[in-house]
């Protein structure tokens, strides 16, 4: 469900006061903002996004992280590697940029109701599902298990390395992470995270997946999900494209009949099944 | 308490396979317990068992000159743990620690290769299942070397 029309008013950006900037690691760092121009409070729902603009720079989107149950203080983590997040990067507390959103298609937390969540990460993937799993933790009387499978490039790669900490410390959520390198130091598990799925504790046949991460990743994820049993209609994925407009309209992250800005980024799988083969897309 | 051969028909690598031929196994099996920190085994040495993995972790790794020890893999509960006992020269192509208190059944690959030998059909059996663990690896591997979370513009 898209969250806002393709009006004036999306185009517009508001502005933003950074009240934080957080390095979570050596080329990733969190953003906290909040409203600069007195209006109060923010809503989205997890998995959405905003457009983040550096004010003489450019406009880049970036999921939201942080807990849509707390709309005062926005929280976007992105990875320092373009002019944009270069640029932000180097702002400090109290600069303002301009915000648009929230943009695009939620995860599925509602529908996930009664049933295990397993949540499957890789790399920066785990920032949009954050938000996800803050919702969760709020009501987490409403939920089964849920389980969060984190992979990434290192042990110096692991975002939100308090908090995957506090998580795993928590005995209602099941916190497994893995890296694909690591020197003899590091004692947890080495390998990708789609190794971590056959014997993740959950029951295939009654769980949604929620899955972020590189394209590649993804794929290679939904095979061995769907090989423990998961129906392909439980699986969402928020999908990457080179969002520009927000609402549909500039055509820039078209995924053959979707625009990802609007009809996704967080797709069930059995709608872009077909799609995901297809090499040409 | 468990017999080996319970153990060895619960396991979920030798799910399907006859009574007789989960009877020839046991008889090269053993179980085994590895302290935390405890080399399993070594680059270059006679690879002459491999393991199913019961409980704890295993650290696959490599020294490599200037660098230093790197861990490729981990293995846990549940896994399969060498196959260079099937394959000539028969050595260790990595080192194999490990990462805490670790029990597994160890299986004696001579003796393996020997009934494999007198039994084609037990042969095929041990070899369709370490092939499907052999391209699980690979395919893990390939993932793992192409870098997945590296930089991309933006």
């Amino acid at each position: 469900m898209a969250s806002r029309g393709g009006n004036a008013e999306t185009m517009l950006p508001r502005p933003f006061r950074i009240q934080q900037i957080r390095h979570e690691t050596h080329d990733t760092f969190t953003l906290d903002i909040e409203p600069a121009d007195g209006y109060d409070g923010f809503t989205f729902r997890a998995g959405q996004f905003n457009m983040l603009y550096v004010f003489g720079v450019g406009e880049i989107p970036i999921s939201i992280s942080s807990d849509p149950t707390n709309p005062h203080l926005l929280m976007h983590t992105t990875r320092e590697v373009g002019t944009v997040t270069k640029a932000m990067g180097k702002l400090k507390r109290g600069d303002v940029i301009g915000v648009r959103g929230p943009f695009g298609t939620a995860w599925p937390i509602e529908q996930a109701e009664g049933a295990d969540v397993v949540i499957v990460a890789g790399g920066i993937g785990l920032a949009p599902l954050r938000s996800a799993l803050y919702q969760m933790l709020a009501h987490r009387d409403r939920y089964e298990k849920i389980v969060l499978l984190y992979g990434t490039r290192s042990p110096n790669d692991i975002l939100y390395r308090r908090e995957l900490q506090r998580w795993r410390a928590q005995f209602d959520l099941e916190v497994h992470i893995t890296v694909d390198r690591a020197m003899s130091g590091w004692r947890g598990n080495v390998g990708v995270v789609t190794s971590l799925i056959p014997r993740a504790p959950f029951d295939a046949r009654h769980c949604v997946a929620l899955v972020c991460g590189p394209e590649i990743m993804m794929r290679f994820t939904v095979l061995e999900l769907q090989r423990r049993g998961v129906p392909p209609s439980q699986i969402y994925l928020s999908m990457e494209r080179n969002m520009k407009c927000g609402v549909g309209i500039c055509g820039h992250c078209q995924f053959a009949s979707f625009f990802v800005c609007k009809d996704g980024p967080v797709f069930r799988y059995d709608k872009v099944q077909p799609l995901f083969e297809k090499r040409e897309i | 308490m468990r017999t080996l051969e319970t153990i060895l028909a619960q396991h979920p690598f030798f799910a399907g396979l006859s009574e007789r031929h989960l009877h020839v196994l046991t008889g090269c099996a053993s179980n085994v317990v590895f302290e935390q920190g405890q080399v399993i085994f070594r680059e270059g040495e006679q690879a002459s068992n491999f393991y199913l993995l019961r409980e704890g972790r295993v650290a696959l790794e490599m020294h490599a000159a200037g660098i230093g020890t790197i861990t490729i893999e981990t293995l846990r509960a549940g896994d399969i743990l060498g196959w260079s006992w099937l394959v000539p020269p028969y050595r260790w192509r990595f080192d194999a620690r490990a990462v805490e208190t670790t029990r597994a059944i160890a299986l004696d690959g001579e003796c393996l290769r020997n009934k494999c030998e007198q039994d084609h059909d037990l042969g095929h059996e041990l070899l369709k299942r370490f092939a499907e663990i052999i391209t699980q690896r690979l395919m893990a591997t390939r993932l793992q070397l192409l870098d997945i979370y590296g930089v991309k513009g933006g």
